[in-house]
């Protein structure tokens, strides 16, 4: 018991946030902290403005997609990969390609040296793509692609590869990520300059509605903002003001917003501090439903869903005590599912020491289906609705995006903002802030700056040898040799003429892809009409 | 003592982009009084061995999380020697597996900093490192 009062009082900290630069957390929350948030705001699952769910059922209809984004070396591996993930009840693909794939250049460009088959699989041509998905049926599956400032050429192999498999391109269901403009705030796999990226992204989301109406023809990502730094709520403001980007410019463009939107879906983070995350995503659904409804008049009620794939945060991973990311990834898991997600990644424990080994990956994977099958969080939709501590945090988070969103218009828009720098200085400033935290302990991470340990690592790590880089770059040697090198050209011609046009350039590309035009020839017929950017380094 | 101010220059070699941690460390490096000179990214190790000799730095760090640091650190270091930079120091971090960090070693590479390294570890291993070369000099 307690001596005084004055000693009941006392409290471990001066404050408490959720984060660093996070929200500051009071002690207890009462209704009365509700005062003034309306109940239509919070709502029934299913019903408008979807803060609880999308679904009125939520996972009691359907559970959500287990995803684990997986590639690495030449497509033979990771075709392993993928059928051993399929047997241990994975229900999604989702691919990671190597850098040079994303960047535009061919295995065997001086830039691709080191890089082949490191960071994910190697594509270079139709044929790696129609391997890659040997003895899997496109028609049937449902596949998520990390592809950007390529994404023309590799929706366009997946598409020919499917057709090649016998599936109509009309009945196939997956995302391509498509979302370029989060490639200038973080990761930076771009090749050409933002405006003109802009068209590329619009076109694959035209072609898209026009051919393949189960296809996500963007997926508008906040996690790689997440990982370089931002806040919860930056997250959930940068995010949907490139999603407004998007949108706008594909009414720009002359298109319906019902006839697209419906097929435009997003990418988020979870993070470990648990309950802030499920009050973001509860937030960045009500927010993008008003933002459809009240900005852009969309009137069919898909067109306000936020769906969305989550991947748990890799930054939150340590090297020390690697067994520890288990529970921090079980942490970030169960946020995603509390908050709704549509479709989940969970991280191995391995990852912060290089790509996850077989049995990291297992452990993974069985994460998600001990929540779905053990836990009772899929049991009942929005179990966390309700608490006063979740609706004010809800609330919060959408009042802090919604400013940051109203800075970003009155720049004059996403592209606007990222060029002044403003969002990439934004998360900049968070990363260094978390740092110094760290670094002070402030802001603990256990077995790095608190319950440290003298620890020696036996981790089996998965290693990817020279005899890769060797074998695609036989392969693509071999490939140049057996097709019509005079189509090639021909073809490389007519994606310079389109590009330089106003026409879509998806079909012209689904026809290079099919004369076996490279990953690089066809970026590189590209670089001559768009020319290539060169970020200033923003510190 | 080092006298003048500490001149780092700091890249990311290679395809990869992740830059977090190499915007984080230039930062911190400032902030501790260095001068520091962020290259960026998308580099080839003669781009930035390039810019290490025309900007006469004493520290060049490099950092990769795509898994192509065997390819590109050392090739770095082997440039910079060739073009008469012996006295530079070359650090390194990003994902690296441990197994490699004895081979980066041989190559030149001082020290390699992995994930859950602080600012002040860096800081100091930078500011020990040029003393103790100088004392040397002396």
């Amino acid at each position: 018991m307690p001596e005084n009062k004055t000693e009941e009082m006392v409290e471990r900290k001066k404050a408490f946030t959720t984060t660093v630069d996070g929200t500051v957390v009071n002690r207890v929350y009462t209704p009365a902290d509700l005062e003034g948030l309306r109940q239509d705001e919070i709502g029934l699952p299913g019903e408008y403005p979807f803060t609880r769910h999308i679904m009125p059922t939520g996972y009691r209809g359907r559970l959500w997609t287990m995803r684990q984004y997986a590639g690495f070396a030449t497509v033979e591996e990771t075709n392993k990969r993928y059928k051993y993930l399929y047997e241990q009840g994975q229900t999604g693909f989702s691919v990671a390609f190597h850098l040079p794939t994303q960047e535009g250049y061919d295995s065997d460009h001086p830039l691709a040296i080191g890089e082949i088959g490191k960071c994910g699989v190697a594509i270079d041509s139709l044929q790696d793509m129609e391997r890659l998905w040997d003895g899997i049926p496109l028609a049937e599956v449902s596949t998520s692609m990390t592809i950007n400032a390529t994404a023309p050429i590799i929706m366009a192999m997946y598409i020919v590869a499917a057709e090649k498999q016998g599936a109509d391109k009309s009945k196939l269901r997956g995302t391509v990520q498509n979302d370029i403009l989060k490639e200038y705030i973080a990761r930076n796999t771009y090749i050409f300059g933002p405006t003109v990226s802009m068209r590329l992204v619009t076109d694959i989301c035209s072609y898209c509605a026009q051919n393949m109406p189960q296809w996500n023809s963007i997926s508008i990502s906040g996690y790689h903002m997440r990982e370089a730094g931002a806040t919860a709520a930056q997250e959930a403001g940068f995010t949907l003001a490139n999603g407004i980007a998007y949108v706008q410019a594909m009414i720009d463009k002359g298109m319906e917003v019902d006839s697209f939107a419906p097929r435009f879906s997003f990418f988020f983070a979870a993070y470990t501090n648990f309950l802030e995350e499920v009050a973001k995503f509860r937030a960045l659904r009500r927010m993008w439903a008003k933002i459809m409804k009240e900005r852009f008049g969309a009137k069919n009620p898909r067109s306000m869903m936020l769906r969305y794939h989550i991947q748990t945060d890799g930054f939150t991973l340590t090297e020390q005590q690697p067994l520890n990311n288990i529970v921090r990834v079980t942490l970030q898991a169960l946020a995603a599912v509390l908050g709704g997600c549509q479709s989940l990644h969970t991280n191995s424990f391995d990852e912060a020491l290089a790509l996850p080994s077989e049995q990291a990956v297992q452990v993974a994977l069985r994460t998600q289906q001990i929540i779905a099958d053990e836990s009772g969080a899929a049991d009942t939709v929005d179990p966390l609705g309700g608490s006063c501590y979740v609706e004010w945090l809800t609330d919060q988070i959408e009042n802090k995006a919604m400013t940051y969103i109203s800075e970003i218009d009155k720049m004059g828009g996403a592209l606007k903002a990222i060029e002044k720098g403003y969002i990439q200085k934004e998360i900049a400033t968070s990363a260094y802030n978390y740092q110094r935290a760290v670094d002070s302990g402030e802001q603990a991470i256990i077995g790095v700056n608190k319950f440290v340990v003298k620890e020696e690592h036996l981790l089996e790590t998965l290693e990817i040898g020279i005899e890769v880089e060797q074998k695609q770059i036989e392969r693509l040697r071999r490939l140049r040799q057996e097709r019509d090198n005079q189509k090639v050209s021909e073809v490389l011609d007519r994606v310079r003429s389109v590009a330089s046009s106003d026409e879509n350039i998806m079909p012209v590309v689904i026809e290079a892809v099919k004369a076996y035009a490279t990953v690089g020839e066809i970026s590189d017929a590209l670089r001559d009409m768009f020319g290539e950017y060169r970020e200033p380094s923003i510190l | 003592m080092h006298n003048s101010k500490i001149r780092v220059l700091i890249a990311k070699p290679g395809l990869d982009g992740h830059d977090r941690g190499v915007k984080v460390v230039a930062r911190g490096l400032r902030d501790a009084g260095m001068e520091v000179i962020y290259l960026g990214l998308r580099l080839t190790p003669e781009q930035i061995v390039e810019a290490a000799i025309q900007e006469a730095v004493d520290v060049v760090g490099l950092d990769c999380l795509s898994g192509a640091h065997m390819a590109l650190f050392p090739k770095v270091v082997q440039l910079i020697r060739e073009k008469g930079g012996n006295d530079i120091l070359v650090i390194g971090g990003g994902i690296i597996p441990k197994k490699d960090i004895p081979k980066l070693r041989e190559a030149g590479i001082a020290q390699i900093f992995g994930p859950g390294t602080s600012l002040d570890e860096i800081v100091q291993y930078i500011e020990t490192y040029l003393r103790k070369s100088d004392d040397k000099e002396d």
